[in-house]
């Protein structure tokens, strides 16, 4: 029953996020593509469980790989997302 | 506090959905970022709050060196190497997504029901697939691995029995859940295919592969929050699906090609010399300089600038603002006319230009330049080539007739700054050279825009 209901919620989200996004302008492509990247970095919330679970140090390890994997992905995906979009500006600001 | 927990999860969804819809608008994109990483923070405080958390040693650690590398690459790539560090990241994505899959499945596989083990065949196949696939796209950006297509007999077999056995053995995991082979074995043959994907896909279609594999790489992150039965992590997987596959299909159909023919098509390997041979020599060019150029430009109305990847290649976007500065100061209407594979990513050529301070009013998508052409007086068509071949409306016979360009030879005069006559990533030659309103500007893009300059100053 959990695999129909998370199917639910995903194909939801995949409705919403086509909504949203659609609409975006061409400047802002490389943008949202590093900006979404970060946000898939999401994954850490599973890697943070994983990691601080005392079940044994193999599951430790795997989950601290996670976390610098994922976050990378988030801290340099927001952080250089932000850096981009700094540079975008009207005439004279 | 599991109640605390996943209201918070939903208060940071909603952030991450807000702050896609105001990346969508240059005025409001930033504060989405900040929105979306204020929502990456709620997730990540919350969880530690979560009861299976007993230790955060391994926690800390990983968040230092994570968090260290990520502000080391955020603030030291260069602007011409974004496509790079995206194909890293989205590779990164899809190796955490393994590993917590795969993880979570070590803790005890036993304890998974029957989709968890299903679904972390899936997670486990579908990240490994983004990781090695983002891998060899980034090898081919930075040029560590050949850029040209590399294809031999059955790869499309091949990859379709990889894909297909991965998915089977994923099936077989529900009923042999302790048999480390089958969960092993899915991942081999995953970070295989990801390989073999990416390997005939010339650089040319570089656009395409990594808006891919972003969407991949949210959907490996969706992926996972099937196994953990976690909603944050499934809507925000699936909004960076949604998000990549868009911009896939926008790249698809700014180069008049399906995905299918991307993935498969090995475009750029064979074809081009046929039809550039065609160049019977008859055809003539005129060729101008500098101080024809400035004459043209000074005294024109209005000049479009088409940039491509030359430009960037050549570091000219700075000397091409001075040139843009100036003839404003004349009174001249500048705009930028950017097609939608002009860099090698997504609104990449809009990056490059913001960096130099182009303001981002003055560039124009191509259908809203489009128009505008035949009431345009100069076009510079800078470090660009196959998007502005008229070859693609009127030559049936042409590998890129029917894609979309940017109708440049409508207007009164078009200068082509090049370095020789040597043709574009399609390898064909272009018509739009030998038209009577072409001028040709031989020489590096960087010397060539100075020396316009140099000769705009002198007039």
């Amino acid at each position: 029953m959990d695999l129909i209901s998370n199917l639910f919620i995903f194909t939801l989200a995949c409705y919403v996020g086509f909504e949203v996004i659609s609409k975006v302008p061409t400047t802002l492509h490389t943008p949202l593509m590093s900006g979404s990247n970060a946000i898939s970095g999401i994954t850490i919330i599973g890697a943070l469980v994983l990691a601080g679970h005392s079940g044994g140090t193999l599951g430790s390890i795997i989950g601290f790989l996670g976390i610098v994997f994922a976050m990378i992905n988030v801290v340099g995906g927001f952080m250089v997302t932000d850096r981009m979009l700094h540079m975008f500006k009207k005439k004279g600001e | 506090m599991d109640t605390f927990i996943q209201l918070s999860y939903l208060v940071a969804t909603g952030f991450f959905i807000s702050g896609l819809k105001k990346l969508g608008s240059p005025a409001t994109a930033r504060q989405g970022n900040q929105w979306a990483a204020f929502g990456m923070l709620i997730g990540i405080i919350v969880t530690l709050f979560n009861h299976e958390i007993l230790s955060f040693e391994w926690i800390i650690a990983g968040m230092i060196v994570g968090s260290a590398i990520g502000v080391y690459i955020a603030k030291k790539v260069e602007m011409t190497g974004m496509p790079e560090m995206v194909a890293l990241l989205n590779g990164l994505g899809g190796g955490a997504s393994v590993l917590v899959a795969g993880g979570e499945y070590l803790r005890d596989p036993l304890m998974l029901s029957p989709d968890g083990l299903f679904t972390v065949g899936m997670s486990v196949f579908i990240g490994a697939v983004t990781f090695t696939g983002s891998i060899m796209a980034y090898g081919k950006l930075a040029g560590k691995l050949p850029g040209n297509p590399i294809t031999f007999g059955g790869q499309k077999p091949l990859n379709g029995i990889l894909a297909a056995v991965a998915i089977f053995a994923s099936v077989y995991l529900v009923f042999d859940p302790e048999n480390l082979w089958v969960i092993g074995g899915i991942a081999v043959l995953s970070f295989l295919l990801g390989v073999m994907f990416v390997l005939p896909i010339g650089g040319a279609d570089m656009p395409v592969v990594i808006s891919l594999l972003n969407s991949l790489s949210g959907v490996a992150a969706s992926a996972t929050g099937f196994v953990l039965n976690n909603s944050l992590l499934i809507v925000s997987g699936a909004l960076v699906g949604a998000s990549g596959f868009i911009l896939t299909m926008i790249m698809c159909k700014a180069m008049n090609r399906s995905l299918a023919n991307v993935l498969f098509g090995a475009f750029g390997a064979d074809g081009g010399s046929a039809v550039a041979a065609v160049g019977d020599g008859s055809k003539t060019i005129r060729e101008v300089k500098a101080d024809d150029v400035a004459v043209m430009t000074a005294y024109a109305s209005r000049v479009v600038i088409v940039p491509g990847y030359g430009l960037a290649v050549a570091q000219a976007q700075h000397v091409i603002r001075e040139v843009a500065a100036f003839l404003e100061a004349k009174n001249v209407d500048v705009k930028y006319g950017i097609h939608p594979v002009a860099g090698r990513m997504p609104g990449h050529m809009n990056v490059l230009l913001a960096e130099a301070n182009v303001p981002y009013p003055q560039l124009y998508d191509m259908d809203d330049i489009n128009p505008e052409f035949e009431s345009t007086d100069v076009v510079l068509v800078v470090g660009a080539n196959d998007v502005v071949n008229p070859a693609a409306r009127t030559n049936p016979a042409s590998p890129i007739f029917g894609m979309p360009i940017l109708d440049v030879d409508k207007a009164k005069a078009v200068v082509i700054l090049k370095r020789s006559m040597n043709t574009g990533f399609a390898g064909i030659d272009n018509d739009l050279f030998y038209l009577p309103n072409a001028y040709m500007y031989f020489g590096d893009a960087k010397k060539s825009l100075q020396g316009l300059m140099g000769a705009l100053k002198e007039l």
